[in-house]
């Protein structure tokens, strides 16, 4: 049977892992290949990694660091973050990245989704959305969250699906930072829209977050970064816990 | 010296870091003499299949690769590749393996993507590998069980995770990314 997947995300600024709370406070995690190395050992099922910087900064160090990521560790990541053009994806896959993300570029240019899946294939392209509910829809926000856009994520996600996107990975800034749980409404409603995988991601503060994500949505995979990075939730005791809730787990 | 299959499908570089982590050192080429006698060969590949065979034959890569006499080992569309045809740009393959390649069918998430254990797994790459043990996939066609099969894995329906045929050897899911498992199967393979 296939197992529901548990990602960890870094998110990385200057080669450091950080996260922000809300998208707005920036705290330092740690070296990311460490962190991923640490990772892969507990049993995480597949990593992102998200340079959150990278549409204003220069962009080297993210090659760098893929590779040495690439290196290292033997399961599948995603890397994601100020990916504009099929050049910038050649050179992240070129570096052992086995997926890339793209979020606010393809918003501005949706052909892009496209052209990465024409030479890569659909596998390898993740359609990021950053979504907010303002109090009617659930709308596409871009640039790191700090700016509305006239899309809403559900028709974004049938759009980008139907472009050659092959996943999805859906973010609840709602819920980003706050671990309430994760945004069930949207992400079921995402889910039932498109026939690819969805991931799940902003919210995650308790292991039952993560069963009532796999048992009240279709979410293939949950996506979460502070509980993991501060070892509030140890990945292997939370595989355990699901494990016990009878969900699907490697 | 094992040598990897340098064609037109992405993805090659995960493999020669596995087999760097393995301590085995490795070649990324196109050239048939270094193939012919290389002490292994390994056919990985993410990519279309129409495309991936057009390229192998205007390079005259498919009879260097059913030639081979040396274990070669296929990974995901390398294994799509030695199969007879595939239903993926209609497209007749090495026939290595009699096997067919179809595209998943139903109202399930395709691609099948993410970690699957097997309904069976015998044969020599899963010596000391329990058929309850996990393994890396992405894909949206699969090749049809049948009497080369050794491994079955469930998506929708049985396919062959995994096939083998005198020195052909080939695998659905990604050894090189399925963690402590896949290393031990690569392993297996690379002591053959």
């Amino acid at each position: 049977m296939l197992k529901k997947r548990i990602i960890p995300c870094l998110d990385i600024q200057n080669g450091r892992t950080v996260k922000g709370i809300n998208f707005v406070e920036i705290r330092d995690a740690g070296d990311p290949v460490e962190l991923a190395k640490k990772y892969a050992k507990e049993g995480a099922d597949e990593l992102v990694f998200l340079d959150i910087t990278a549409t204003i900064e220069k962009r080297d160090t993210l090659v760098e660091l893929v590779e040495r990521v690439a290196a290292e560790i033997d399961i599948p990541f995603t890397v994601g973050g100020g990916i504009n053009s099929v050049d910038d994806v050649r050179r992240i896959i070129a570096a052992g990245a086995d997926k890339i993300s793209v979020n606010s570029s393809a918003v501005k240019r949706p052909e892009l989704i496209t052209e990465i899946a024409d030479e890569f294939g659909s596998q390898c392209v993740v359609l990021a959305i950053d979504t907010k509910f303002n109090g009617n829809d659930w709308k596409v926000y871009v640039k790191g969250g700090r700016e509305e856009t006239a899309l809403y994520a559900v028709d974004w996600a049938v759009q980008g699906v139907s472009l050659g996107a092959g996943e999805i990975l859906l973010t609840s800034m709602n819920n980003d930072g706050t671990k309430g749980g994760f945004a069930l409404d949207i992400t079921q409603s995402i889910c039932n829209a498109v026939k690819v995988p969805v991931i799940a991601s902003g919210g995650a503060g308790k292991e039952e977050d993560f069963r009532d994500l796999f048992t009240t949505t279709d979410a293939t995979a949950g996506l979460a970064a502070s509980i993991f990075h501060y070892n509030e939730i140890p990945i292997p005791q939370l595989k355990d816990y699901l494990k016990t809730q009878l969900i699907s787990i490697r | 010296m094992i040598a990897i299959v340098k064609y037109n499908a992405g993805n090659i570089r995960s493999v020669q870091n596995a087999l760097n982590r393995l301590g085995y050192e490795s070649i990324i080429t196109d050239d048939p003499s270094l193939l012919r006698s290389a002490d292994k060969v390994i056919f990985p590949g993410v990519g279309e299949a129409n495309s991936a065979m057009r390229y192998l034959r205007a390079n005259g890569l498919d009879e260097v690769i059913r030639s081979l006499k040396q274990p070669v080992l296929g990974i995901c569309l390398g294994l799509q590749l030695m199969c007879e045809s595939s239903e993926e740009g209609n497209t007749t393959c090495l026939g290595i393996f009699p096997n067919k390649v179809k595209r998943f069918q139903g109202d399930a998430i395709i691609p099948h993507m993410g970690w699957n254990n097997f309904e069976e797994a015998g044969g020599s790459l899963f010596k000391n590998i329990a058929p309850s043990e996990n393994v890396y996939f992405v894909h949206s066609f699969y090749a049809e069980t049948g009497q080369y099969t050794t491994a079955v894995c469930n998506y929708i329906q049985p396919f062959s995770a995994a096939l083998e045929k005198d020195n052909f050897y080939a695998a659905q899911f990604h050894p090189e990314k399925s963690a402590d498992i896949g290393t031990l199967i690569l392993k297996n393979f690379l002591e053959l």
